[in-house]
């Protein structure tokens, strides 16, 4: 590389690390006049910095697909026996809507959850971490001799650091999973539990350590179903897979999905449910992504793309020929 | 504060148009182009290592020229300073790499094709940017959304990840840097 090479580099990263001095609380009028000492020194590091400026900007655009899940200012706990009626079901509900954390009186053990249209990232100590989606609770018991994951409800990813000596379970109701190294995610949707696997692998069963149960090993691609009575594997292209984690990026993205189930994917994150009223509307398919928080965006390609009747009815949207 | 980014280097561009005249256009116009103005380069030129230091370099001869005078049509304006500034390039290593400074023509100058239309745009920007954070590595991408989507300040970042503030400030930093790279050189307004 040349030393030009080499040296816009430094300028960039130099732009990058003012841009980010500039993000912090304690800005003064001493840092921006800094700020200003460095911008006029050269025009090549004007451009550093308005083109990160410009980027970092426009990402505060996914601010709207993100539905917030995390408080700002957390609401503090032991006031709200002090507040009645409605502002105390107001305040309620929002940190609902914000995600709640709750310790768990159990040592050691934690429970995770979102609300539906929440979502949550949650990291480790031993580096692995979980991203938990919509409507989804999820209790962990990490200590230095055990890693035990609960998926009481919902859907999460899981990105595990793999200890030979310490392996990482996670029970969903009679089921478990036994990481290998690895990614992965599993979805529990009414009785069903989903699991696929992305990259490593993982031994898939039941959850009762019985020398006699039935476990299988999943390979990246497999997507493993099981009810209460029923277990079966396919395999997906991992890219397709990929599809089904759009969440994590705040959008449903749907490639010939039949209206019916692209309305179902979407009243998991909405407390505005879509109901598609009948058949022949139901199977009609759809290409598109959307964020995961905006129905309108979907009723509007119901209305004028597909040409169907879209009527609010309290707290449903009817969409019918 | 920005450690170890020292001040002082050459004087600003003479003040024909205002500089943040001159930088508004260059954003809304200049920027958009990353993404075909790299394949450009690479087409061109035989060290890859060399592209990003010379797209900065066509920025900086665009935006200057800029604040004497807005030109009139951006992209094959953008395109000449790029093809001059590669057989000055050429020329001050005395050696011609094969292919050099050859395709301009080739790739286009399509270049005066309208882009797509707005509202496209606007559709497509979500999809853009949340790609973009999703290909940040994974420990930028973690304090990015932490931050930028989610609001979390430094602090509550730190606490969350097991990390210190100032791990969180060297992460964010690298991400805002990747960030930018990802966004500009991913913007569908540049394809030819």
């Amino acid at each position: 590389m040349s030393a030009s090479a080499m040296h816009t580099k430094e300028i960039k990263a130099c732009a990058a690390a003012w841009l980010e001095r500039q993000d912090r609380s304690d800005w003064s009028a001493n840092d921006q006049a800094e700020l200003e000492a460095w911008l006029a020194a050269s025009n090549a590091n004007l451009i550093a910095y308005w083109r990160v400026h410009d980027a970092w900007k426009r990402a505060e655009r996914l601010v709207a697909v993100q539905p917030a899940v995390v408080p700002r200012a957390p609401p503090r706990r032991k006031i709200w026996p002090l507040l009645t009626g409605i502002a105390a079901t107001l305040i309620a509900v929002a940190a609902l809507g914000l995600g709640a954390r709750t310790l768990v009186s159990k040592p050691q053990e934690r429970t995770f959850a979102t609300p539906v249209g929440g979502r949550e990232i949650v990291s480790f100590a031993d580096g692995s971490r979980i991203e938990l989606n919509t409507n989804t609770v999820l209790r962990t018991r990490m200590t230095t001799e055990e890693r035990i994951v609960w998926l009481d409800k919902g859907e999460a990813y899981f990105q595990v650091k793999h200890d030979d000596a310490h392996p990482f379970i996670v029970i969903a109701g009679g089921d478990r999973v036994t990481d290998l190294g690895t990614k992965f995610f599993m979805r529990r949707d009414s009785g069903e539990l989903e699991v696929a696997l992305l990259e490593g692998r993982v031994r898939f069963g039941e959850a009762d350590a019985r020398p006699q149960a039935q476990t299988t090993l999943l390979a990246p691609g497999d997507v493993a179903t099981a009810s209460s009575n029923a277990m079966f594997v396919t395999q997906q292209p991992v890219k397709s897979l990929a599809n089904k984690l759009s969440w994590r990026r705040g959008v449903l993205v749907f490639d010939r999905t039949p209206l019916a189930d692209a309305a179902k994917e979407f009243n998991r994150y909405n407390r505005q449910k879509l109901v598609i009223a009948d058949p022949a509307a139901a199977s009609i398919t759809i290409d598109g992504t959307f964020p995961t928080n905006n129905v309108e965006a979907f009723t509007d390609v119901a209305q004028h793309i597909l040409r169907l009747h879209v009527e609010y009815r309290g707290n449903s949207i009817l969409i019918s020929r | 504060m920005a450690e170890g980014c020292e001040t002082g280097r050459e004087g600003v561009g003479p003040a024909g148009m205002s500089a943040p005249e001159a930088m508004a256009w260059f954003l809304r116009e200049v920027l958009p182009l990353e993404a075909i103005l790299m394949q450009y380069l690479r087409h061109n030129w035989r060290d890859k290592s060399d592209i990003e230091d010379l797209l900065h370099d066509v920025y900086v001869r665009v935006y200057e020229a800029a604040l004497k005078q807005i030109p009139e049509k951006t992209k094959p304006f953008v395109f000449t300073t790029a093809r001059n500034l590669l057989i000055s390039r050429v020329r001050s290593q005395q050696i011609v790499p094969i292919e050099a400074v050859a395709d301009l023509d080739a790739l286009g100058m399509a270049i005066d094709t309208p882009g797509p239309d707005r509202n496209l745009i606007a559709r497509d920007e979500l999809r853009r940017l949340s790609d973009a954070i999703d290909r940040l590595p994974p420990h930028c991408r973690d304090v990015v959304i932490m931050r930028r989507i989610q609001d979390l300040s430094r602090g509550e970042i730190a606490a969350r990840l097991g990390l210190t503030e100032g791990t969180v400030s060297v992460y964010l930093t690298e991400g805002m840097y990747a960030l930018a790279d990802l966004l500009h050189s991913a913007d569908p307004r540049s394809k030819p």
